[in-house]
């Protein structure tokens, strides 16, 4: 990898002075994807600052009854929560789904955050990649695809965006809280990611000084009747080929509430509005279920390869659903 | 001569001192070494290259296979991901430092029983990794096989073992017997 | 080049398992479940492989691969990385050390050989797309791939072979494959096949695979100051690697010396005589350092071949009640000209089935890739895939149960040389083990078994790997202190060579396991043949033996010359090795322990050396192979297609056993590769470009520990008679009929035929 210079910043105004000292300088969580980022050269920082020692690395419960968690807490150390686990379900789940045990022992939030896709054609570097260099053209959109997005996407950019957590996250309607020269914000997480556009290579709404410090979930009673499923090629340590984020409530067999999300499928991490609306106030039945998730991948646009995910990912959400609203059925 | 195990005293690796090189104090099994060491060193090649602790290997420098795992506070890791200058002052275990002067660790032990090698290069990631595998499981960490996030039921079954060791490849193919050496090992002293 | 540490250090030394019975005044090592004696050394970091030995003031390398399949480089800017820090020299073909190009076969050095016949960084030709095209050296690791990147080039770019379905009906025979005939008629398969009443036709498409052993390749090379070349690698070939080495620098043999202690898994992935090692000890000339190159795990899959793709065509005829009439099997695979490797797909139908017209036929296109080369069972794994899932889709088409159906048809000689099998149990087999499996359990009709959301479906397949020994040499030492030493330039890549050698010679030495050690993976030691094929444990054991006889006979003359010695006037006949010594057979009292012969004579040893031929007697008249009858059963998610394999019965004829515990380790560790190769693996080659575009162990899937279920491993134990103790090698007949048995399986649950590999949920939604 190309040199870079190394600071660890004791607290979240010391991080951000240390950066603003540097050209290209990028915050280092655990580096489960950064360090392999700045060894492919596909990053080259002149400067990592290690954010891993900033006191945000606690879970704290809010008056409300939410979570606020802070972007330097290890991601096993979410799952492993008491109140997550309890109120959040679908979330320890989606995180213990993804990587291996080690990798979620070293990886924080704000890592996971952050991670970028894992496109083969963005990892090689003689590949033509318009995240990596703009213009240059998108080697997937006719190559090997199956892997890749069918929502979100562009002609210039049909990248995956590869985490479990943030589907969670963006089905629980997860605030991220950051940091910068000009102050502190709180962004929706739906707000967050860019869709590729004409501009692949921009990808969140993150200006360059600004720090993640933490993820605050709000209360959603119904979150404890909640699932993440996740259909990859091997049983485990792979990333997904689509996977299902859902929190349901029914009354008198009515959807009441829901949350739906969906990763594996689409560029960014994706929050099924189509889908919510179609469900809420109609009859919980796997009719409704199967309609809704039609409606949601109406507007997928299959590459080569990967067309199998919308049938894949239609299915997916309404055995989902079934599961939540049908109990004893056998997983 | 230099074998495997020696902790001995590290060299520089190129003889020169670097400007940007930075002091780093890694405690590796119980015993604290301070290198002088580009940023860029990964704790891997900090264990391998500058220590001559080979026992930890680099199967593919990516975190994609589980054969450097160590452990950093008991906590499983990946040292091919893991810059040195971030464990500063960290407890470092890799596999030498298991075994005692008079006794493997029970795990080595049952790995050799129950042959849960073959070739042996994935061998010292599989026992680091189940030993920090433990160490959650008891914490109360679930996995994606644990069928009640909420009440996780405390027993170390078969399907969690393997779920729980699937970070860790083994291409030659010796998963029978790492569970069957984990299982021994650790299945009866769950005491959560 | 100094090393310092020492190298003789390849003393394997059994250690007694406090928890067995003492091992003295026992023999009966053959069959005994003996934990490996490398076991310690393994499980607590203590086994160096390649790239760990120390050696002093040694610098690092890394590689610049081609972007391009085909052209020449026109011009490198070296400028940057030159100047990047701690970089001592930049080799590309301009300044490269000449060296002789490698051959495919060499006629006139036997033992010299590779997987591919390029010059290696001579010109600025480009042959495929990852061919390295220069190598840093620089202090430190970080600084060489740094430097690495610095390299620019410029290439001229020519039009490549790259697409095997655009280019395959240009395929033609090769000259023969393996050195059997590429094309063997026997009747007339093609009538009969229209003639019969019930017939299957088929064609069935496995993709490139990579070997992805966990240790990438390695190798630290060093020039001495006697011109010689010490070189440690991580190959399977330690005695083949010297020689090539020789041959490419032009060197004399005994000027090379090869060391490749542990292997990190291999698969067949370090055999070919790979660039990167031919570099690394150039590179180390020019920069007059001992160097150190150890691949990427990207370069892994650039730099070294893997197994070709595949297209087989199965047409089987058959009559009603199950016999086979018409059997017809042909393969086109695709290789560089370079390479010329013919994957012997084909060989399987000329030795399983009975059946009077028969066609077999493989051919080859050239395509401009890496040169492609063995892996697991190259050829038996692919084959049988083609074969037994025809066999299941003929057997179902007839109703007939498909174990049943190769009941009719297995053969009582070899149907196509016409050779007594030297052993072959296989019905034996599959009886004991569809009784274990509970096969009757099975339901013939597809998707009749449920469990909530999975289909279950079970499926068999025959296994079949043929029992092989090439020559080898060994030498034997026994010493005055009453132990003995046995040295081969054998390799460890996990199958328990040193353990399996010590059971075998303290066997036919008469000695505990304890007294016995063995020295390998040394070129300085007798050469052996490559561990391919799985014939090294057989192959060593023939020369062991050959050399305990040659020590024994001179131990005898010594004690014969001997008045006052018990076996004074015994001849070699009349005794045997038993307690420590040789004994009278006609009266075990009467004899003297190796020590005291020695002692007395004055001596303190006796060694013999001895070498193989090329078993060609038993080539000739026997067909010699192992078998078996794969079970498995699988789940199949029908809502996802997601496909696990959830019951493994492996049940083997495979001559006997020499080590259960290693034995049924490696029987099971190739299922698991089978089970990769049906349902995940696959090498994605990119056809605009020729590149590989998954060169990484998280983008080509090999199975993860849940994937695997506790895989049960039954064998029948029964000695071939034409082989050394009875036994086979076994390291690649687990791979051998376990895809099909998946996609038999697969069948069985979803009633879908899958005849192409990977088989993965898009297939079953």
């Amino acid at each position: 990898m190309k040199p870079f210079a190394y600071a660890k910043a004791v607290d979240a105004a010391t991080a951000i002075t240390l950066r603003s000292q540097f050209a290209t300088a990028r915050f280092l969580g655990g580096g489960t994807n950064l360090v392999d980022l700045v060894r492919q050269g596909i990053e080259r920082p002149d400067a990592l600052v290690d954010v891993t020692g900033l006191p945000n690395d606690r879970i704290d419960e809010l008056a409300d009854g939410g979570l606020s968690v802070g972007a330097a807490v290890r991601n096993t150390a979410v799952a492993k929560h008491r109140l997550v686990r309890g109120r959040y379900p679908a979330l320890a789940q989606a995180i213990v789904s993804g990587a291996s045990g080690q990798i979620r022992n070293m990886a924080t939030v704000g890592g996971n955050l952050m991670q970028r896709t894992r496109c083969d054609y963005f990892y090689d570097m003689a590949a033509n990649c318009n995240k990596r260099h703009p213009g240059s053209g998108c080697d997937a959109i006719d190559g090997f695809n199956r892997m890749h997005a069918i929502l979100g996407t562009s002609e210039r950019c049909i990248a995956a965006h590869p985490s479990d957590m943030c589907v969670a996250l963006t089905a629980l309607d997860a605030t991220i809280h950051v940091e910068g020269t000009r102050g502190e914000r709180s962004i929706p997480f739906d707000a967050f990611y860019h869709l590729p556009g004409d501009t692949p290579h921009i990808e969140t709404v993150l200006q360059p000084d600004e720090l993640i410090t933490s993820v605050q979930i709000p209360p959603l009673g119904f979150a404890n009747n909640s699932i993440y499923r996740k259909v990859r090629d091997r049983s485990s340590y792979a990333f997904a080929l689509v996977s299902v984020a859902a929190a349901i409530a029914i009354t008198d067999g009515t959807i009441t509430a829901v949350r739906l999300a969906l990763g594996g499928v689409a560029a960014k991490p994706w929050r099924a509005h189509v889908a919510e609306r179609a469900l809420l106030g109609n009859a919980a039945t796997p009719e409704t279920f199967r309609r809704a998730a039609e409606a949601e991948l109406a507007s997928a646009r299959a590459a080569s390869h990967n067309g199998f995910k919308i049938e894949l990912a239609t299915r997916t959400i309404t055995g989902v659903l079934r599961e939540l609203t049908e109990p004893g059925d056998a997983r | 001569m230099n074998d495997a195990g020696d902790n001995g005293p590290a060299r520089p690796h190129d003889g020169t001192d670097r400007a940007d090189d930075f002091t780093v104090r890694l405690r590796v099994n119980g015993r604290a070494h301070d290198l002088r060491l580009d940023p860029r060193v990964s704790l891997l090649d900090a264990f391998r290259e500058h220590l001559h602790l080979t026992g930890t290997k680099k199967g593919c420098n990516q975190g994609a296979c589980g054969a450097c795992t160590v452990l950093a506070d008991g906590e499983r890791i990946l040292s091919c991901l893991a810059l040195a200058v971030q464990y500063d002052g960290r407890d470092l275990t890799t596999i030498e430092g298991l075994a005692t002067d008079h006794a493997l660790h029970p795990l080595q032990a049952a790995f050799v029983e129950h042959d849960g090698f073959q070739c042996g290069y994935c061998t010292a990631g599989q026992i680091c990794s189940a030993i920090g595998m433990f160490n959650e499981f008891q914490d109360g960490v679930p996995s994606a096989v644990t069928a009640n996030v909420s009440s996780p039921t405390p027993e170390l079954t078969e399907e969690e073992i393997k779920e729980r060791m699937s970070g860790n490849l083994c291409r030659c193919g010796a998963y029978v017997g790492i569970c069957d050496a984990v299982r021994e090992t650790f299945a009866n002293k769950v005491t959560r | 080049m100094k090393v310092t540490q020492s190298s003789s250090e390849t003393t394997a030394r059994y250690a007694p398992d406090p928890a067995t019975d003492p091992l003295r005044h026992t023999h009966g090592y053959i069959g005994k479940s003996v934990s490996r004696v490398d076991g310690v050394l393994k499980v607590t970091g203590g086994a160096h492989f390649a790239a760990e030995f120390d050696v002093e003031h040694v610098a690092y390398a890394a590689l610049v691969c081609s972007t391009i399949a085909k052209g020449r480089v026109v011009a490198f800017d070296l400028s940057e990385a030159k100047a990047a820090p701690g970089v001592l020299v930049v080799m590309t073909h301009e300044n490269a050390p000449t060296m002789n190009a490698p051959s495919l076969v060499n006629m006139e050095k036997p033992k010299s050989f590779a997987a591919s016949n390029l010059p290696i960084m001579q010109t600025a030709a480009v042959r495929w797309n990852g061919q390295p095209v220069a190598v840093v050296v620089a202090e430190t690791l970080d600084q060489a791939g740094y430097a690495a990147s610095l390299v620019r080039v410029t290439y001229d770019e020519e039009t490549p072979r790259l697409s095997f379905d655009d280019l395959k009906a240009e395929a033609t025979p090769p000259t023969d494959v393996l050195g059997e005939p590429a094309e063997i008629t026997i009747g007339d398969a093609h009538q009969a096949l229209a003639d019969a009443e019930v017939s299957v036709d088929a064609l069935y498409r496995t993709p490139p695979y990579n070997h992805n052993a966990i240790e990438p390749h390695a190798t630290i090379a060093g020039w001495n100051d006697d011109g010689s070349l010490t070189v440690f690698d991580s190959t399977q070939a330690v005695s083949g690697y010297r020689y090539t080495l020789a041959d490419v620098f032009g060197l004399a043999d005994d000027k090379v010396q090869v060391v490749a202690r542990f292997v990190g898994g291999a698969f067949g992935g370090k055999t070919g005589f790979w660039q990167n090692t031919v570099l690394c000890a150039a590179a180390s000339k020019i920069a007059n350092r001992p160097v150190k190159l150890t691949l990427s795990r990207q370069d892994v899959f650039r730099v070294v071949g893997g197994r070709t793709v595949a297209e087989q065509r199965v047409a089987l005829g058959a009559r009603r009640d199950g016999t086979l009439t018409a059997l017809i099997h042909t393969g086109t695979t695709a290789t560089p000209d370079h390479a010329r490797y013919a994957e012997q797909c084909t060989f399987p139908p000329r030795h399983m089935y009975a059946v009077k017209d028969l066609f077999i036929g493989q051919r080859v296109v050239h395509l401009d890739t890496v040169a492609n080369t063995w892996m697991r069972a190259p050829g038996e794994s692919i084959g049988t895939f083609a074969l037994e899932s025809a066999i299941d889709e003929l057997a179902y088409t007839l109703k007939i149960d498909p174990i049943a159906f190769r009941r009719i048809n297995e053969p009582t000689k070899d149907p196509t040389s016409g050779n007594e099998f030297s052993s072959r149990h296989l019905n034996e087999a599959y009886e004991r083990g569809a009784a274990q499996f509970g096969w009757h359990r099975r339901q013939a009709e597809p998707r009749s078994q449920r469990d909530g959301r999975w289909l279950i479906g079970q499926g068999v397949a025959s296994a079949y790997y043929p029992a092989l020994r090439f020559p080898g040499s060994a030498r034997v030492r026994i010493s005055a202190d009453g132990t003995a030493t046995v040295q081969a330039a054998a390799n460890e890549m996990g199958m328990g060579t040193a353990t399996a050698q010590i059971q075998c010679a303290a066997e036919r030495l008469g000695l505990p396991m304890d007294k016995v050690a063995f020295q390998y993976g040394d070129s300085r030691l007798p050469d052996s043949p490559t561990a391919g094929g799985s014939c090294q444990t057989v192959s060593i054991v023939a020369a062991v033996h050959a050399a305990v006889e040659a020590v024994h006979r001179k131990l005898l003359t010594l004690a014969n010359a001997d008045d006052t010695s018990p076996l004074a006037h015994a001849t070699f006949d009349q005794v045997e090795a038993r307690a420590g010594g040789l004994f009278r057979a006609d009266d075990p009292n009467r004899g003297a322990t190796y020590a005291s012969i020695l002692q007395r004579a004055g001596q303190e040893y006796a060694e013999a050396d001895a070498s193989t031929a090329m078993p060609l007697e038993l080539m000739m008249k026997y067909s010699a192979a192992s078998y078996g009858a794969q079970f498995c059963e699988v789940r199949v998610n029908a809502e996802s297609g997601e496909t696990r394999v959830s019951r493994w019965l492996g049940s083997f004829d495979c001559g006997r056993v020499v080590n259960p515990k290693t034995v049924v380790s490696q029987l099971r560790g190739a299922i698991i590769m089978g089970i990769g190769m049906a349902l995940m693996e696959e090498t994605l080659f990119d056809e605009r470009k020729g590149r590989i575009a998954n060169p990484s162990l998280a983008a080509y899937h090999v199975p993860v520990n849940l994937d695997v279920p506790r895989i049960e491993i039954m064998y029948n134990d029964l000695p071939d008679p034409q082989m050394p103790l009875g036994a086979h090698g076994v390291g690649e007949l687990g791979i051998t009929g376990a895809a099909a048995a998946i996609a038999n399986a697969v069948f069985n649950a979803t009633g879908k035929r899958l005849r192409h590999l990977p088989i993965t949920l898009d297939d079953l939604l």
